[in-house]
């Protein structure tokens, strides 16, 4: 496989002469516990081809049934999409020949969508709102997986065989389209970030799947082209897949307008076509020639009846709907007392659940947005995940947080022995008493030591001494430092502190 | 009642079992024997399973020897067209790209059946994934009209007729996508019914056209296939488009077997011109019996019909090349390597099977229906053809409105000599010409035999069609009409038909 490094245009040059036009594909798993349309398990990780049976096999003769708890799921989106639902929908047939696809064909929605014409509303750094306009969500089954034995890269090519895993096979997805979406300018790379961590936030929760990106249970697909600036005149489109991080969403449209841009401006045009994003290096490699003429031959799902949900069953599930991320975030932001800026921080980095849960748990606000945006995003983001996920994967815990506050605030940890026994925490040592215990740390209670370490300092230092003997208190914080360097940090200098005004007369 | 078990209706077997007179196994073993004696002739299974059948006659013998209440058809055996999943038994479609194929489930009917305790004799022999008129395009083989051998069963369920015609089986399940029960048994002077589309689950039932195709029962007598309709009907939760409604009374209607104020309609356009003269005056004589039977004649006008056949051959071939994609050797049947192709892709390898497993009828229709599902070429063919559908379901609706029932031959002649449309598939296509609007309207439709046309003393059926589930309307008039002409002609029709134990030998 090529992997020739094809030119790419600085990003403020792109933008100086081209506007962006983005579209996001974004691919949900539901988390219902059966599959579309068999009452296969859905749980991830089992071993291959054991949750199948001759519907998702596409065994000959076997027939589909709709999943209702899907169809419900699915309006759920479409409602907090702002969509219409449609009072009555058919299934289609999206015919293509594939390995992984056991009946060589996919049972999908063409143009009878459940769900059609909304908006999701993205809150940007600067406080903006870009309202990202949704084309329709429709409901479709999953694929099953393949895998490629024998090559170096997992890749068919250079492959010697490949084995094909139908678990994934039926799992109810649904597919959220946007409609073109023009003017984010320089902003385009965050609005789609924005986007997709808005989407995931409300999808997580809906509570209709565990949205998380790098396991497959969200996938998102970008579209994207280039118009000249003040064209009107939409230009060639490439589809970049399976960009599956939000921090890819950002750095994949950041790439593609790069490299579209080299392209026009060298005089070239866009091959519309499907790229492969890659994750090591941050760039697109060429994948399948995609045309508007792809035939899939569409027909209406002839073993499935329509799906008709009547408008009482559409408004029941209307009163299902969580209250709206924004409304939410703004609420939260309130009881919890953050910043604009910390707050959006929090946002970002996906924090908001993991941050109530630890306050629900007994953790002061700022000690949860501490600890959980510090050292353990850095590790997270080094292993390239998010924090949930990270932590999920460590077993660590909003208990874990909750104990480590209350160490602090007991006294038995200062801030940055509180920091050391967190790294042990993420280092798998145990809880933080647990590591405190065995890595020793502890401020010094026994007053006894403290006091003969300010006796020593102050008879060291007799000048600074008298002058705070003479009302000079700042002067205090010389001898603090001292006192704590003689108990190697080990002591509460608020504690120290007390004892050197008392010892000076000026308590 | 008849000492020859094979000879046996399917109602007398249930009375001589339910008496204790005969044992499952004994009936089981004479169709057997028969079997041996002259498939070997007929060639109406792909697959004989002697021994799992006297297995469950003895388990039923068993049951009822221990005084256990068992459905009425208990111990009657039973032969199912090898399109429906059958588990631990082969089911090939009558296609090489099937060849070796054990499903690991059964079709709902077939649990049916094997929960009424009805043993299963074997799989019959089928058009390949039931495209045909004639099983002549079976990959194995055709099957033999068993009142001339040189002659085709009718199809695609020709093994089905066949079957029961030849004795080797008192009851068949056929399935109904344009004709595929009902024109067997009109050319082979049996029984068959398509129950109303979706009041027989296709769980199982390997798919040729979803939106048409209708499994349902062949038999000898109209009763005997309303006691296996009743058997195989009923809601299924595993097929979305199985009808949530009682199963019409079939059985009692055929023993009523009352006409008595009915009106039947004559459909104009499915008589006269291109019915072969002997096929047209057993009609004739047959609407006549009907008559003086009390019940009274109307004649009906179904203009849309003439679009039907064109409509059909739309549908029926999309939805098949869809269906169809699913045989491309990666999970299950025939595999096979291009030749010359050291390490063949997926692609390579589903495309060398396709052209060995499939044969030329299926080929033809799968090309046919990827061009009219095609972009560009879908609005003027599929979606037409659907548009030609709805026309054709009003015609059936006014139709309803004036007559009880609808009436007319139901093939345009009798059995043809195996080759002779062979190689002209419109010729064939016409023979469904008066099955296909049932199917494409959902309604149901059985033939029963109306005599021996003239010119060639080969059986013709006479057709009755229903509105949508009333089933029970179809087997009232072929009951009253068999018993009349039962009457005129002495005994049973099939009594004239050749003994093939002299045929075969
Ligand atoms: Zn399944």
């Amino acid at each position: 496989m090529s992997t020739a490094t094809e030119p790419v245009l600085g990003f403020d040059e792109a933008l100086a002469t081209y506007d962006p036009v983005m579209g996001l594909e974004v691919h949900v798993e539901l988390g219902t516990a059966t599959k579309m349309f068999c009452g296969c398990p859905t749980e991830f990780g089992a071993e291959p081809n054991t949750q199948t049976c001759p519907v998702c096999l596409g065994l000959p003769g076997a027939l589909p049934v709709v999943n209702e708890k899907a169809v419900e799921s699915a309006i759920r989106i479409g409602l907090a999409l702002n969509c219409s639902i449609a009072p009555w929908c058919r299934f289609a047939r999206k015919n293509y020949f594939y390995p992984d696809m056991p009946k060589n064909f996919q049972t999908s929605q063409y143009d009878e969508p459940i769900a059609f014409e909304g908006y999701l509303d993205v809150e940007l750094d600067d406080g903006s709102t870009y309202r990202v306009e949704i084309e329709r969500a429709h409901m479709e089954e999953d694929t099953g997986k393949s895998l490629h034995v024998g090559g170096s890269t997992g890749r068919i090519h250079g492959a010697t065989h490949s084995l094909v895993d139908y678990n994934r096979a039926g799992i109810p997805l649904v597919e959220i389209v946007t409609k073109p979406m023009l003017g984010a300018g320089e902003r385009a790379p965050e609005v789609a970030k924005a986007y997709v961590a808005t989407l995931r936030d409300l999808l997580k929760a809906l509570e209709v799947s565990d949205v998380k990106m790098e396991q497959g249970s969200m996938r998102c697909d970008v579209n994207l082209s280039l118009m000249p600036k003040g064209s009107a005149v939409l230009g060639t489109r490439t589809e970049t897949k399976n960009v599956n991080s939000l921090r890819s969403v950002e750095r994949a449209v950041r790439y593609e307008i790069g490299r579209h841009a080299a392209v026009l401006s060298g005089g070239g045009s866009i091959t519309q076509e499907t790229r492969h994003w890659h994750e090591d290096t941050g760039i697109t490699t060429s994948g399948r020639p995609k045309s508007d003429a792809d035939d899939y031959r569409y027909f209406p799902e002839p073993d499935l009846v329509p799906v008709a949900p009547a408008a009482e069953t559409v408004e029941a599930l209307r009163a299902t709907l969580p209250e709206p991320p924004a409304e939410r975030r703004r609420r939260l932001q309130t009881t919890w007392g953050y910043s604009d800026l910390e707050m959006r921080d929090v946002m970002n980095a996906g924090l908001v659940e993991l941050v109530e849960e630890t306050v629900a748990a007994g953790a002061s606000p700022a000690a949860a947005r501490k600890w959980w945006s510090g050292e353990i995003a850095r590790r997270a983001n080094t292993e390239g995940e998010d924090v949930p996920t990270y932590a999920e994967r460590l077993g660590v815990t909003p208990a874990h947080v909750v104990e480590l506050e209350g160490l602090v605030t007991a006294g038995r940890l200062n801030d940055s022995m509180a920091r050391q026994a967190w790294e042990g925490v993420l280092d798998g040592e145990g809880t933080p008493t647990a590591v405190a215990d065995a890595r020793g740390l502890e401020l010094v209670q026994d007053t006894g030591a403290l006091e003969a370490a300010v006796d020593a300092v102050i008879a060291a230092n007799p000048d600074v001494a008298d002058k705070i003997r003479d009302g000079k208190v700042q002067a205090v914080g010389a001898l603090i430092g001292q006192v704590m360097r003689e108990m190697k940090g080990q002591a509460d200098a608020g504690v120290a502190r007390t004892i050197i005004l008392e010892r000076l007369g000026q308590a | 009642m008849t000492t020859d078990l094979t000879r046996a209706t399917a109602a007398e077997l249930a009375d001589l079992l339910g008496a204790g007179t005969v044992s499952s196994r004994e009936v089981t073993q004479a169709l057997l024997d028969r079997t041996a004696a002259v498939d070997g002739a007929v060639h109406s299974y792909l697959h004989v399973d002697g021994e799992g059948a006297l297995a469950q006659a003895g388990e039923v013998d068993r049951r009822r020897a221990a005084g256990e209440s068992l459905h009425r058809m208990a111990g009657v055996p039973v032969a199912v067209k090898d399109v429906l999943a059958t588990s631990g038994l082969p089911t090939t479609c009558g296609s090489r790209i099937l060849d070796g194929w054990v499903p690991p489930y059964d079709a709902t009917l077939v649990t049916r059946l094997r929960e009424a305790g009805m043993p299963i004799l074997g799989k019959t022999n089928m058009d390949e994934f039931a495209m045909g008129s004639s099983t002549e395009h079976s990959a194995f083989g055709p099957s033999h009209n068993p009142w001339d051998l040189d002659r085709i069963p009718g199809g695609s369920g020709g093994g089905s007729s066949s079957v029961v015609a030849s004795f080797q089986a008192p009851l068949a399940i056929g399935t109904d996508t344009g004709g595929s029960i009902r024109q067997p048994a009109a050319v082979t002077g049996t029984v068959g019914a398509k129950p109303t589309y979706g009041g027989v689950s296709r769980y199982g039932l390997v798919a040729l056209a979803s939106s048409l195709d209708q499994a349902g029962p062949c038999s000898r007598t109209v009763l005997d296939s309303a006691l296996l309709h009743a058997v195989i009907a009923g809601h299924d939760p595993m097929d979305s488009t199985s009808i949530d409604a009682p199963v019409p009374a079939v059985v009692e209607a055929a023993r009523r077997a009352d006409v008595s104020g009915m009106r039947i309609g004559i459909v104009k356009e499915l008589t006269g011109e291109g019915f072969q003269a002997g096929v047209q005056a057993r009609f004739e004589e047959a609407v006549q019996h009907l008559v003086d039977a009390g019940a009274e004649v109307v004649e009906v006008s179904c203009p849309s019909f003439s679009y039907a056949l064109a409509a059909y051959y739309l549908i029926l071939p999309s939805e098949a090349s869809s269906n169809l994609a699913k045989f491309d050797a990666m999970r299950y049947g025939l595999r096979v390597s291009p030749e010359g192709v050291d390490a063949p892709s997926a692609e390579q390898v589903m495309a060398a099977t396709r052209d060995a497993g499939f044969g030329d009828e299926v080929k033809r229709r799968i090309i046919l229906g990827t061009y009219a599902l095609s972009s560009g070429y879908y609005d003027a063919y599929y979606g037409s053809a659907q548009k030609v559908r709805r026309l054709i379901a009003n015609d059936f609706a006014a139709a309803f409105e004036r007559a009880d029932v609808l009436v007319s031959p139901t093939a345009p002649t009798t059995a043809f000599r195996l080759g002779d449309k062979l190689d002209d598939p419109m010729a064939m296509y016409l023979n469904d010409i008066a099955t296909i609007p049932a199917n494409l309207a959902g309604i149901p439709g059985l033939s029963v035999p109306s005599g021996l046309a003239d010119e060639d003393g080969l059986p013709a059926g006479f057709q009755v069609l229903a509105p949508a589930m009333a089933d029970d309307r179809l087997y009232a008039v072929g009951a009253a009409l068999e018993a009349r002409l039962t009457a005129a002609w002495g005994g049973p029709l099939l009594d004239r038909a050749p003994d093939l134990t002299e045929v075969a030998r």
